[in-house]
């Protein structure tokens, strides 16, 4: 069947969206702005036609988002808080709970995911400088989005009270304590005790399962909105917005729903096989999603041989670790966390897709990437040797990726910018 | 011109694209509802709690005639009741004021649907719980205990309904059914098993 | 202009990582390299692997039997049920009450041991840990390891120590079975010039009822039993997986073309 359409219009939809004057959808419409969020959010809100897989992984962090509230939720109906039972509660949601096994293998996969997911939707933002202006403020939200997601994670790694749930949290918290003057005060106030105890289970079951999601969901409405304000970056770095066609729409935009919509669609489906063969086969991939001195309880007379945080966190691990001075560690640790927040400033290229800037830029992105992968591998590893010196080296890489952005993306080559999006049928 | 990102080709195939469309949401659905299952099936009692509500085993050579002992059998009260020759004929004589004499809106396993509502005479097995809203029914065993005819049985304080030395309902109680008799079987004569009969563990 | 190049960006970047922690990886295994040894009784102990499998029946059946007499009289397995492991493996109720269950348990209790705990930390110097997540938590081959290389020590107040575990609490209670053998270490000077003993060898003592293969496959099947327990849903969780991974293929292939035949529209 041959469709010839006008300019600007897409190809209908099967099925039909027409909206009813009468019946059911009008009686809506006049009590809640349906038809118009989706015509304005939706059908109507172009998106640039050159998104490549980076840009997959928005949505895929919001699936993930999804899948922790889904099955926290149905978790939280089992386990249960508490020093002499949260450990229990686990083994009998693995064992007694019919399907209790899966529910918690999709949740501990599902947190390793969602970092996965968000590291690689992060990384996506330096290669085609998404954080630069207007996005300053998307970037910032996107920012806020990371820190309470690791602050959701750690806290959902003490519920199990395994070893390492307990070890890792007395590390952790003990970090708080080199804050000079308040330190010891605050260490013990997070607590609740005089060691990790009881009380700090309970209040960070409490901020895991009520006060964060809510925070997150805030957060990433939030994130969205900012998103829908400025439009979406693409990889040529190029503003759609820029050239408009005659119906007032991006020429180089297209409708989100259907095309994102549908392309989406086979991105989660990608991501979910994968998501599966982990959960269902290899589901602790040996010992990084879940690691093995949790599988004993909670004992503050042993220590494990090797305390590492998960796999996640280890990047920043290895720098704290890179230091000698435990305060200077702990500082250097939080401006790593930190300098990601100043990066929309520090970026002083004229350009903002990694296609068009010079050697320098690239070679800096490659160079980061590689010390951050490298950090992470290193910040599972006894701090021993080797591994010190290779840590420091790529802990003075991570900061230089930083802190030199202002000189080497000013003196950087840029090469000339398309008019118009690259784009190859696909 | 037409130099708009999406421009219909000549060969758009909407058949095809409803076709694939609908297939993969067909897909998707039943997807959804599989994955849908898990969740739904944790509900069920877990292992523990049908551990827990595993067959109950009553000791019968210890229950004295005339005494009611109260066991516990998938989180309700059971009454076994060891009844006397006099309390087994105080069973009859008073169908005319009982809402339903011959069990047949009641709640119990075949071999209780009869006057007796029990396998055997000298034990009565009842779910110790009030057809109305669930309190804990008194014994009253003793003849003319609640007034001058009454023939012995069960008083149930919440609101006043009565049962007889069968847990059969009298007219004029809230209740509207006789109190249920659970699943039983004697593997021994001196023991009762409450949970286990001839279909199986329930 | 040219965009081929950063097409292949993520490319790039993964093989640079992946190159730099196989450099990485070399150098941690080189340095444990060492010339080839004469071969000699347990002397390549740390590379023995069990590769059990779970899904083989009769071992984790047999393993369950030599748990229960061998093991159960110090160790609980607290989060399994009687009930459980006999409907996992397949052990009907009757045959489970004869051989398996201790007088006095009922099918559906955990798995508990008689000893009382505080007696036996007064005995050994702590209480025999629970084992249910044993093998999840130190792997199959710690445990494999550990029942295997166990030796006399007339230092000791159990008069045996371990390779795997040294200065173990544990007494070798295995010994009827495996025999009793002595190690022999000798004296090497380490990395920071000073000396230390280097297990060398084992020697045997007093041969025990078993063969050392029985004795190896009566470890095998043990070793695996204890994984089982330490997931019950593991073979569920496999079977499972393989229809949701197929599911998820098709229905991914089908979301593909759905896609390829939206994005005809675009040029």
């Amino acid at each position: 069947m041959a469709v010839k359409t006008a300019t600007g219009a897409p190809a209908p939809l099967p099925g039909g969206s027409a909206p009813a004057k009468n019946g059911f959808r009008a009686w809506l419409n006049k009590r809640l702005p349906v038809d118009e969020f989706i015509s304005s959010q939706v059908t109507g809100y172009y998106a640039p036609k050159n998104f490549n897989i980076w840009y997959f992984f928005g949505s895929l962090a919001g699936v993930v988002l999804v899948l922790q509230l889904v099955t926290g939720i149905f978790l939280t109906m089992f386990y249960k808080p508490g020093e002499a039972t949260s450990f229990d509660s686990v083994e009998f949601i693995m064992r007694e709970v019919d399907y209790g096994w899966l529910i918690r293998y999709l949740h501990s996969t599902g947190a390793s995911a969602f970092f996965i997911v968000v590291y690689l939707h992060m990384f996506r933002a330096f290669l085609y400088g998404s954080y630069k202006a207007p996005r300053e403020l998307l970037w910032l939200v996107g920012m806020a989005v990371y820190l309470a997601l690791m602050a959701e994670a750690f806290m959902g790694y003490v519920l199990p009270w395994g070893n390492m749930s307990f070890w890792g949290a007395q590390v952790i918290v003990n970090l708080f304590g080199t804050i000079p003057g308040i330190g010891p005060g605050l260490v013990e106030w997070i607590r609740g005790d005089y060691g990790i105890a009881d009380a700090t289970l309970n209040r960070f079951f409490s901020l895991h399962v009520a006060a964060l999601p809510l925070a997150l969901l805030l957060l990433v409405l939030l994130h969205l909105v900012a998103l829908r304000q400025t439009g979406s970056n693409n990889p040529d770095g190029i503003e759609i917005k820029d050239k408009l066609g005659a119906d007032g729409k991006p020429l180089d935009g297209i409708p989100f729903h259907p095309y994102y919509t549908v392309k989406d669609v086979v991105g989660i489906g990608v991501f979910f096989v994968l998501f599966a063969i982990v959960v269902f086969f290899v589901p602790t991939l040996g010992g990084l999603f879940l690691e093995s001195p949790n599988f004993d309880p909670a004992n503050p007379m042993s220590t494990p041989e090797h305390i590492a945080p998960v796999w996640y966190f280890t990047p920043y691990y290895a720098i704290l670790r890179a230091v000698p001075d435990q305060r200077l560690g702990a500082l250097l640790m939080l401006l790593a966390v930190v300098s990601f927040l100043f990066v929309p400033w520090l970026d002083r290229s004229p350009v903002r897709s990694m296609r068009y800037r010079g050697w320098m830029s690239r070679t800096a992105l490659t160079l980061f990437a590689i010390a951050f992968v490298a950090l992470g591998y290193l910040g599972l590893q006894p701090a021993e040797g080797l591994y010190v010196l290779l840590a420091r080296i790529f802990a003075v890489i991570y900061f230089a990726f930083f802190w030199l952005m202002p000189v080497y993306t000013k003196l950087d080559p840029v090469k000339p910018v398309p008019e118009r999006v690259v784009y190859h049928a696909h | 011109m037409a130099d708009h990102a999406v421009v219909a080709d000549d060969e758009v195939d909407l058949s095809r694209r409803k076709f694939l469309t609908r297939a993969t949401i067909a897909t998707g659905a039943v997807g959804a509802v599989f994955a849908a299952v898990p969740f739904i099936e944790s509900w069920s009692p877990s292992e523990r709690a049908r551990a827990q509500g595993a067959p109950t085993e009553l000791d019968l050579s210890k229950l004295e005639v005339g005494q009611m002992s109260t066991t516990v059998w998938r989180r309700s009260p059971i009454y076994v009741v060891h009844r006397s020759p006099d309390m087994v004929a105080r069973v009859a004589g008073h169908d005319g004021d009982l809402k339903d004499p011959g069990s047949k809106d009641s709640v119990q396993p075949d071999y209780a649907k009869n006057a007796l509502r029990s396998r055997t005479p000298d034990f009565l097995v009842l779910i110790g719980t009030c057809t109305h809203l669930g309190c804990l029914p008194k014994q009253r065993f003793d003849k003319g205990e609640l007034y001058p005819s009454w023939p012995g049985g069960f008083f149930c304080p919440c609101h006043g309904s009565r049962f007889d030395l069968a847990g059969r309902v009298f007219d004029g109680s809230p209740a509207s059914i006789n109190l249920r008799v659970p699943p039983y079987s004697y593997p021994n004569p001196s023991t009762l098993v409450i949970g286990v009969d001839e279909k199986g563990a329930a | 202009m040219r965009t081929d190049a950063l097409r292949c960006r993520p490319c790039g970047l993964a093989l640079i990582a992946a190159l730099l922690l196989a450099a990485l990886g070399c150098a941690g295994a080189s340095a444990k390299e060492e010339s080839a040894e004469q071969p000699k009784e347990g002397a390549d102990w740390q590379s023995w692997h069990v590769n059990n499998d779970v899904a083989d029946l009769a071992s984790v059946q047999r393993g369950a039997r030599n748990f229960v007499s061998h093991c159960l009289g110090c160790h609980s397995l607290k989060y399994e049920r009687w009930s459980r492991l006999g409907a996992d493996l397949r052990i009907p109720p009757s045959l489970l009450q004869q051989q398996l269950l201790p007088p006095g348990d009922k099918a559906n209790d955990y798995i508990q041991t008689s000893m009382p705990a505080a007696d036996a930390a007064n005995w050994f110097g702590k209480t025999p840990p629970d084992l249910s997540l044993m093998v999840r938590s130190r792997g199959a081959d710690y445990v494999y390891q550990m029942l295997k290389t166990f030796y006399v020590d007339p230092t000791r107040q159990t008069g045996a120590n371990n390779l795997r575990l040294p200065l173990i609490a544990m007494p070798d209670v295995l010994s009827p079975l495996a025999g009793l053998k002595r190690a022999v270490f000798r004296d090497e000077t380490n990395a920071a010039g000073g000396h230390e003993q280097v297990f060398d060898h084992f020697e045997p003592l007093a041969p025990g009822s078993m063969s050392a293969a029985e004795y190896d496959g009566f470890v095998r099947d043990t070793v695996n039993f204890l994984d089982y327990v330490s997931e019950p849903t593991q073979t569920a969780r496999r079977a499972l997986g393989v229809w949701v991974v197929l599911f998820l293929l098709a229905f991914t292939w089908l979301a593909w073309l759905v896609k390829r035949e939206y994005w005809k529209d675009v040029n």
